[in-house]
């Protein structure tokens, strides 16, 4: 008898612990290590165009000569998701939107296996790759 | 979410649990343009002469499904189509191999099973008269166990050869509404 009141002791409290960690992860859902404002610096390049269309089409070039595989492109919102396999998963979604009449920002975010990609050093890489296609400099956002 | 969705999520799900523990940090060039990046493009990419590109994504979502691959995304306005082929890659020589060489070493030893091929295929305008054709295949590999044992870009020569003499073939039907 003391044996399953022991043995139903442990189980709740095992489940209780699932329950509890489960919860803690659901708050992490929205948080990033770095600050927003951080994130989307690093994430973001303000292009002197308005062409839309080949902006993105630029944009699909690029992440092909970088190795990705496009896995989805959307013209209506602007973005393109693409994954790179090289014994790792590297998945980035592209998307552009306007800043004004005549300039754009691209703004790409990365996830490397089941990290957010928060080091500034990838983004510097694919802005680079982007502008050699564009033949354009990329701004900073201010 | 329909089931294909569900699936793909599922099986991305899985390779990214499989992948995770091997491997912790980005690489540094993992973003970077390769030396090999020019030599990738001109294997991956063929110019058509044609101002058509509606009728190209036909005839290469056409070649796509001859060879058996499903369409999964496709967006006319950016030239994207997406594509993926499921095949069971069981190989009763590897299967043999393996069991011996269980056997010999006294633990299981994996053999391939499952293979997701997918194919993603873009086109650019390169001006009035020409468009670029620009196709990638990469594939992911799982053993019996279920485990990951493959996952990489294919840039075997032959098989964009190949593709790039299916979808020539295809163009000439398409444009003959065969």
């Amino acid at each position: 008898m003391a044996m399953i009141r022991y043995v139903a002791v442990i189980s709740s409290l095992i489940v209780a612990l699932i329950i509890c960690s489960c919860a803690a992860k659901q708050k992490d859902i929205l948080q990033a290590q770095e600050s927003q404002v951080k994130l989307r610096s690093i994430q973001s390049r303000v292009y002197d165009t308005n062409d839309r269309k080949f902006l993105l089409r630029t944009i699909i070039a690029t992440l092909q000569d970088l190795g990705f595989v496009i896995d989805d492109a959307e013209e209506t919102l602007g973005t393109v998701t693409a994954t790179k396999l090289k014994r790792y998963v590297l998945r980035v979604t592209v998307s552009v939107r306007p800043r004004g009449d005549l300039q754009m920002i691209v703004r790409c975010n990365a996830q490397y296996n089941l990290q957010t990609v928060e080091d500034p050093e990838p983004y510097q890489q694919f802005f680079a790759a982007l502008s050699k296609g564009l033949f354009l400099e990329a701004q900073q956002v201010e | 979410m329909s089931p294909k969705a569900a699936a793909t999520g599922l099986m991305m799900a899985s390779l990214i649990f499989s992948l995770v523990a091997c491997v912790h940090k980005i690489p540094r060039d993992a973003m970077a343009l390769s030396p090999d990046s020019l030599r990738d493009r001109q294997l991956q990419t063929r110019i058509f002469e044609t101002n058509d590109e509606k009728m190209l994504l036909t005839a290469s979502a056409a070649v796509l499904q001859d060879s058996g691959y499903t369409i999964e995304e496709s967006e006319i306005s950016c030239g994207v189509i997406v594509s993926s082929r499921d095949r069971d890659v069981t190989n009763p020589g590897q299967v043999a191999g393996s069991i011996v060489l269980g056997v010999c070493l006294g633990a299981p030893v994996p053999w391939d099973k499952r293979q997701r091929v997918e194919a993603s295929l873009a086109t650019k305008p390169i001006d009035d008269q020409r468009i670029a054709v620009r196709v990638t295949f990469q594939h992911v590999v799982w053993n019996n166990h279920n485990q990951v044992s493959k996952c990489e870009q294919l840039n075997d020569p032959q098989i964009y050869q190949e593709f790039f003499a299916k979808l020539s073939k295809s163009i000439f039907l398409t444009a003959h509404e065969i």
